[in-house]
């Protein structure tokens, strides 16, 4: 399920591709499926027993990417970012750009070329462009057209102690986990969630927000780790291989105290392993959706990703478990939670 | 000052709010009519009547430190939570919910004068070892600096009068009420000092007529500070603008209006850094009529921030007085 979801192209705004095949994998478990004009998609599925909150879990669809802005004389393709990309991994890429899928490089100038003072600088990304083998603006033209996504081609695949590769894990994981979370049912009325445009500024989620008006939500993302040789551990944010990753703060919002306990002790008394993000850099959807209506407990529990925003994104099969693990199990519990006196 | 003491050395960082709840309700219970909190922490009091709906609203949360990361020989590391001044947080002790003190240090190697990153700091708590460090922090935990309350003739030094002041202020105000023809919301609001998140979502709730924001503000009446019009002592100062918000003009006349009947010193306020509740509690839904009263405070977000009693008492009285009264806005 995550490669199929990895593999596809859903650079925010362009998210129909991945919220077709959602809708197509999990709309028969849904009471309800509907799907709003900026594109977020939200299964209502009814519970077991009457549920006096409202409950959501989220994850976003979209993944960053870039746009073709114009088209050279020369039939090169110049082009912006969406979301936060680092110009220094966009260098000798492979990418496909637009519906027909044309394959393309973003070339640089041969090695052998470059001033010794080109060498040690890193290219801007606006110096930069795409190669789809056209010779000329004509022949561009008849394959691509300005305004068109551009997705990077990476195959998702498993690399050794459980781990994976794949582009865009930030969100599919998240994706993915509610997908086979779908299939069970709760004793609560549960919204599930796929929001667009999350990686360009939380949009998707500011109206969809607006709309459910939840009590309480779990946003499942995929966060940095930076457990590599070249940091210090206080500065990892979050390690591979140590379970999902639970939110205290970040930039954009404060994971609820109380339900921040409950998933906490959910995971501990299941023997679920988790770790606490370490940092506080960053935000998602999260910081909508707990202050975009009426205001919402929320906690993002996130998957552990290295090399995040880049066509090599590197995860743990073991957290991608345990993510699901604890996410299923806070579920089927959180009407302990709502019943409780700490709400 | 005794109430606004125990305000200032109650330990409630941004997301832990409820640890001064007990404390307001207990004070203001029995004046208003309904008492309730919410999802984000706000802690919110109706008093009814039957004209126009007026939010006050008064942060109740304080910067702080959060636990982020305990190493292998106890050191804490951690993350500002809201406008810490790395360099003012520098060898200040931080107290956590359940009484642990710690101190705020920098790695010593690292150019402390140059480039002070938070990276390269750690809360030293006393422990010898990462065991011994859980036993009294977790992650996720936050902590207050510590700042003694202390009251000299007219003049107050705290940690937290930003915005203890506010919530004092507003409780009194709520004590002074005895009855009046609108329909008054005091919000006890929370995470003001990480992007003005409860007074937000409680102005969703309530969709008031008129907002008003009771906080702090910057004074300029110090050797070698930035140029600006409000000093400590100077009488109640009613917000014009600051990065947040610019107050409804028609708001601010009756605001002057008021104090000038009630002969209440006030002072008009242009913040050129920073913004408050108001901010958020202007573009909620389809807008309300907002405002701010703001206490002159010097030192703010320091552990020594100072406060005119007077100044106080003026806002005191300009929320009671303007709370009473029947008013058309235009």
């Amino acid at each position: 399920m995550l490669k199929i979801l990895s593999e596809l192209d859903g650079v925010s705004g362009n998210e129909k591709s991945v919220s077709d095949f959602i809708i197509s994998q999990v709309s028969d478990l849904a009471t309800q499926t509907t799907i709003d004009t900026m594109g977020n998609l939200v299964f209502y599925k009814k519970g077991k027993k009457p549920s006096s909150k409202k409950v959501a879990v989220f994850a976003h669809m979209d993944e960053v990417g870039l746009i073709v802005t114009d088209i050279t004389d020369d039939g090169y393709l110049k082009f912006a970012q969406v979301g936060g990309l680092d110009d220094r991994i966009l260098l000798t890429q492979r990418v496909s750009v637009g519906k027909s899928k044309v394959k393309g490089v973003i070339g640089i100038k041969a090695v052998h070329l470059q001033s010794k003072d080109e060498r040690s600088k890193v290219i801007k990304s606006d110096q930069m462009y795409i190669d789809i083998g056209a010779s000329s603006k004509e022949e561009a033209e008849k394959l691509v057209s300005k305004g068109d996504y551009v997705s990077f081609c990476s195959e998702f695949c498993r690399l050794s102690n459980m781990r994976f590769k794949g582009k865009a894990i930030d969100d599919r994981a998240g994706c993915a986990i509610i997908m086979e979370l779908m299939k069970d049912c709760y004793d609560n009325d549960i919204y599930f969630c796929f929001t667009v445009q999350e990686e360009t500024g939380l949009r998707g989620a500011q109206v969809l927000s607006r709309r459910i008006d939840a009590d309480v939500a779990l946003v499942l993302e995929a966060t940095t780790a930076s457990d590599t040789a070249l940091s210090e551990p206080h500065m990892y944010g979050t390690a591979l291989g140590l379970g999902p990753a639970i939110t205290n703060m970040d930039n954009g919002a404060y994971s609820d105290e109380a339900l921040k306990r409950f998933v906490i002790t959910t995971a501990s008394t299941r023997g679920i392993a988790y770790q606490y993000k370490l940092t506080s850099n960053g935000g998602n959807d999260s910081r909508q959706i707990q202050t975009g209506a009426s205001g919402c407990r929320v906690c993002s529990i996130s998957l552990p990703c290295r090399y995040i925003h880049s066509p090599v994104s590197v995860a743990d099969g073991n957290d991608y478990e345990s993510m699901k693990k604890l996410v299923r199990a806070v579920l089927n519990d959180i009407e302990n939670f709502l019943s409780s006196d700490q709400i | 000052m005794q109430l606004l003491k125990q305000l200032t050395q109650i330990t409630a960082v941004s997301g832990s709010e409820n640890n001064l709840f007990d404390l307001i309700q207990r004070e203001i219970k029995p004046c208003v009519d309904e008492l309730y909190t919410d999802a984000l922490g706000n802690l919110i009091a109706h008093k009814k009547g039957g004209g126009k709906k007026i939010l006050f609203a008064a942060h109740t949360d304080e910067i702080g430190v959060m636990v982020n990361y305990i190493d292998d020989n106890g050191f804490v590391r951690f993350s500002p939570v809201g406008g810490v001044d790395l360099y003012a947080s520098l060898y200040q002790r931080v107290v956590f919910a359940n009484g642990t003190v710690g101190t705020v240090c920098f790695e010593s190697k690292s150019d402390v004068k140059k480039d002070l990153k938070v990276s390269t700091m750690y809360i030293d708590i006393g422990a010898r070892s990462k065991e011994d460090a859980l036993k009294l922090v977790t992650p996720g935990d936050t902590g207050a600096f510590v700042g003694d309350f202390v009251h000299r003739e007219n003049t107050v030094v705290s940690k937290a009068l930003d915005n203890r002041a506010g919530v004092y202020i507003l409780i009194e105000a709520i004590k002074r009420l005895k009855s009046t023809s609108q329909d008054l919301y005091f919000v006890f609001s929370s995470q003001e000092e990480i992007g003005l998140r409860g007074a937000k979502t409680a102005a969703y709730t309530i969709e008031p007529d008129v907002a008003i924001a009771v906080d702090v503000t910057d004074t300029g009446d110090t050797p070698g500070c930035e140029t600006m019009e409000v000093r400590l002592g100077g009488g109640a100062a009613i917000k014009i603008m600051d990065k947040s918000v610019i107050t409804h003009k028609g708001l601010r006349d009756l605001l002057v209006r008021c104090a000038r009947e009630h002969d209440i010193p006030y002072q008009f306020e242009i913040l050129a850094f920073g913004g408050t509740d108001a901010g958020a509690m202007q573009t909620v839904k389809s807008g309300a009529a907002t405002g701010a009263i703001s206490l002159p405070l010097r030192y703010i977000h320091s552990p020594a921030e100072t406060a005119s009693i007077s100044d106080i008492e003026a806002c005191i009285n300009l929320v009671s007085e303007f709370a009473k009264k029947d008013f058309i806005l235009v």
